[in-house]
């Protein structure tokens, strides 16, 4: 009992764990030298991109950069207080507001104060356009308050003070925001966007979010009732008409995405087949809309996802021994019940692998909802790449993208805690 | 043995197909009574799993009736069969424990819940796993989910039970256990049991009867110790035990014993069993046991000069292997009882045996 208690030492005293940890350390540094490359490379075009995304999301450099010296002005300035900053603000605004004409550099934090508060791009550029003619001198002492409200009176408003004053913030949690329909108001408290400025979050059951979660969840859905029982063929059919058939399932895999996708717009666009078919058969009298709406885009979606949900359902099938059906039937079960209680529990980790493939690749899909969805269909990610490439608004597509991340993440958590990550099979 | 109309489990001339080209099982006849622990031995592929699989209803006669108890069985789907079924890798429904895998047999049958119960209790207790019900069964070991695999097969008293090598995957101590235990749950509920294994011994400690098959056929059906002793035919003197072939040539045949020339122009006594006359080539078939060493005169008139090859220790007998009549295959076992002869490697010995057990069988 007492050398129970005892650590074990082998030769020259050492302790076992230890000789242990050094016969390890060998394998270990091979392994580690075999993933190296790997480990590289993703984390330059992977993990790196991840988190200048997170980064820019949060990072707000231009008004600070631009207005930095009126910043500081304005930090003793308290909007709940005077309705409008002091005399020595207007002064040095119109120092940076000349100074940014004559280097172009205005323009950009215009861009950046209207993604805050509407209006405020004309607003800045066009004072910015006449502050930079007026003769500056002493003459002037006094009486840039009133040069402000002559260019426009909006000038005199606490709004824009305000809107610029937190607008200066180094980093900001604004675009957050933004990518829920909210913004800050002049006291810098969280409120609705208006109404006319909301698409992401607020407009219910057909924002953005909701739009991009329940057609990917209506998509996985219709993938789980096509899919499961073209995996259940392809598992049980003999060898050779089950190959043909995988090779029908893997085909998609083989084309193009662009290719499939306009293979639909051939298919169902108002003079397409789709259309001349159910016309010349008289099931309808007038050509119908099928493509460049909703279901436009929950069809060709659903098309082009299935192999992920067919392939990781098979898989699991495929390990599914006939033995159990067949000692279903000899214990007294109807087929359907041999199925339903023994079979389909069975397959169950398989759909929920594919569910969680697709579901999450269909949270981020992009190319599909463009070509075929109207404006009001478009997904998450088709903002994303609109603020990236159009609106440059980057502070914003980084923070949709962040919150598109963390929502993958939530799902993939929430499978783990109900399903368990480690039942799950791919292919 | 009962007679062939009220026998419970029946085949007659049953054939099957499954590519349209070959038979795997060619006009099978088999009669089983009520009770009766019948075993399908024989080697891989002789058609054993397609026989059950036919009577279970998951294969189709491609000829021929399959009657259980009075009834054709032929177009019956398999779950309205009630014939309980033990799988070789046991099949229990992974998803479910212990419990639920014995009464989901109950629950199909629309049991009510006390009974299901109450037959779940019990059968645990008979596979002595009282205490495992509520585990799944990847938490058993292999020998606790056969029992519990034999357990499901019984609970919903079938009065037919197949099995399929249930004990294949086990290892030798356990199957021994598991035969014993199998056959006393046989003895005390007194059910059918159509039994496959490709394991003789397996097949001679449990059975009633043998069936052993080849090539689709029951080559023969007997009790243990016929099949052992008095072998129909060269195939199962062969398949069953170890056993001593000569081939040779008919010269005369004489009431129940025969006289044949082997190729070195010897001459064997033997007993006539299933040789096609005088003139024809024979089989013939010799246990190992039944050679005498150094047999005194007069008393067998089969005696031959035989040249030891190599000796084996097996504790309770000694493995000779002996050159005799021109095959150095020859094998003797010389019993380890008090007194016994010692050979040595070299040594030039007589052997004989008597008649009856040297059988003349067919030439394949
Ligand atoms: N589903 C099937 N389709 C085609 N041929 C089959 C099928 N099942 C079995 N066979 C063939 O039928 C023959 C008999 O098979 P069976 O499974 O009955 O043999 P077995 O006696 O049970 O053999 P084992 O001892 O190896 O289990 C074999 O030649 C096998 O290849
Ligand atoms: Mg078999």
């Amino acid at each position: 009992m007492v050398q129970a208690a005892q650590t074990f030492q082998v030769a020259e005293g050492m302790s076992l764990k230890a000789a242990l940890a050094k016969a390890e350390r060998r394998n270990k540094t091979r392994a580690l030298l075999l993933v190296l490359p790997l480990l590289v490379f993703v984390s330059f075009t992977f993990l790196a991109p991840i988190a200048q995304m997170m980064f820019r999301s949060i990072d707000n450099p231009v008004v600070a950069g631009v207005f930095s010296e009126t910043l500081i002005v304005l930090e003793d300035w308290d909007p709940s207080g005077a309705p409008t900053p002091p005399e020595k603000a207007y002064e040095t605004l119109a120092a940076e507001l000349a100074r940014g004409y004559k280097n172009r550099t205005v323009g950009r934090a215009a861009t950046r104060l209207n993604y805050s508060q509407g209006g405020m791009r004309s607003l800045i550029t066009k004072t910015a356009r006449k502050i930079s003619r007026v003769q500056v001198g002493p003459f002037m002492e006094g009486r840039w308050k009133d040069k402000f409200l002559e260019i426009d009176k909006d000038w005199g408003d606490r709004e824009v003070w305000a809107t610029i004053k937190y607008s200066g913030d180094r980093y900001t949690a604004e675009f957050f925001l933004k990518a829920l329909d909210l913004g800050y108001d002049w006291d810098k408290s969280v409120t609705a966007e208006p109404e006319n400025r909301q698409l992401y979050f607020l407009t219910g059951f057909d924002s953005v979010w909701w739009r991009t979660f329940w057609i990917s969840a209506l998509v996985t859905a219709l993938c789980v009732l096509l899919g499961y029982p073209v995996a259940y063929l392809l598992a049980n059919l003999p060898l050779r008409i089950s190959n043909l058939l995988m090779i029908l399932v893997l085909l998609p895999f083989w084309t193009s995405l662009l290719v499939r996708t306009t293979a639909w717009i051939v298919v169902l666009q108002t003079e397409g087949v789709l259309n001349d078919v159910m016309m010349f058969m008289g099931i309808i009298d007038e050509r119908i809309q099928l493509i460049f709406n909703r279901f436009g885009v929950v069809i060709a979606m659903t098309h082009i996802l299935l192999p992920f949900m067919i392939l990781p359902i098979y898989s699991v099938m495929k390990t599914i021994p006939p033995s159990y059906e067949r000692a279903a039937r000899s214990l007294g079960a109807t087929p359907w019940t041999a199925f339903w209680k023994v079979y389909f529990p069975q397959s169950l980790s398989g759909i929920g692998a594919g569910g969680l493939l697709v579901f999450i690749l269909a949270l981020g899909y992009y190319i599909t909802p463009a070509l075929v969805g109207g404006p009001t269909d478009q997904l998450v990610s088709y903002f994303i790449a609109d603020h990236t490439n159009r609106s440059l608004n980057w502070g914003l597509a980084s923070s949709l993208g962040a919150f598109l991340l963390a929502g993958v993440l939530a799902v993939y958590v929430l499978y783990d805690k109900l399903v368990g990550i480690d039942n799950m099979k791919l292919g | 043995m009962a007679d062939n109309n009220d026998a419970f489990v029946r085949f007659v001339e049953v054939q099957k197909s499954y590519d349209g080209e070959t038979l795997v099982v060619k006009d099978l006849n088999l009669d089983i009574p009520q009770g009766e622990f019948v075993t399908m031995l024989g080697p891989s592929g002789s058609g054993k799993t397609t026989c059950l699989m036919m009577l279970a209803g998951f294969e189709t006669a491609t000829h021929g009736d399959i009657v259980l108890d009075g009834n054709p069985i032929n177009n019956v789907a398999p779950h309205k069969r009630n014939i309980g079924m033990v799988f070789q890798n046991y099949a229990l429904f992974p998803h479910m424990t212990i419990n639920e895998n014995l009464a989901f047999p109950l629950k199909v049958r629309k049991m009510p819940e006390a009974e299901v119960q109450e037959r779940v209790k019990k059968a645990l207790d008979m596979v002595e796993l009282g205490a495992f019900g509520t585990r799944r069964p990847a938490q058993l070991s292999g020998g606790q989910q056969q029992r519990v695999a034999v357990a499901r097969a019984l609970v919903f008293e079938p009065k037919l039970v197949l099995m399929d090598e249930p004990l294949g995957a086990l290892d030798k101590q356990l199957r021994e256990q598991m035969q014993y235990e199998i056959k006393h749950i046989h003895e005390s509920l007194a059910v059918t049991v159509v039994y496959v294994t490709h394991d003789q011994s397996e097949a001679l400690t449990m059975s009633n009867r043998i069936a052993v098959f080849n090539d689709g056929i029951i080559q023969q059906l007997a009790p243990p110790e016929d099949l052992y002793e008095r072998p129909d035919n060269a195939f199962v003197a062969q398949f069953i035990g170890e056993n001593n072939k000569l081939i040779g040539t008919v010269k005369e045949q004489h009431g129940t014993n025969c006289t044949v020339e082997t190729e070195d122009g010897s001459t064997i006594e033997a007993l006539a069993v299933n040789n096609s006359g005088s003139g024809t080539k024979t089989t013939l078939s010799l246990r190992p046991e039944r050679v005498v060493i150094r047999p005194e005169a007069g008393r067998c008139p089969n005696i031959f000069e035989a040249t030891v090859i190599e000796l084996i220790y097996l504790g309770d007998h000694m493995r000779t292997r002996v050159n005799l009549l021109g095959h150095d295959d020859f094998v003797i076992k010389v019993p380890n009882s008090s007194g016994h002869q010692h050979l040595k490697e070299g040594e030039k010995v007589s052997v004989g045996w008597l008649p009856e057990d040297c059988r003349a069988l067919d030439y394949a």
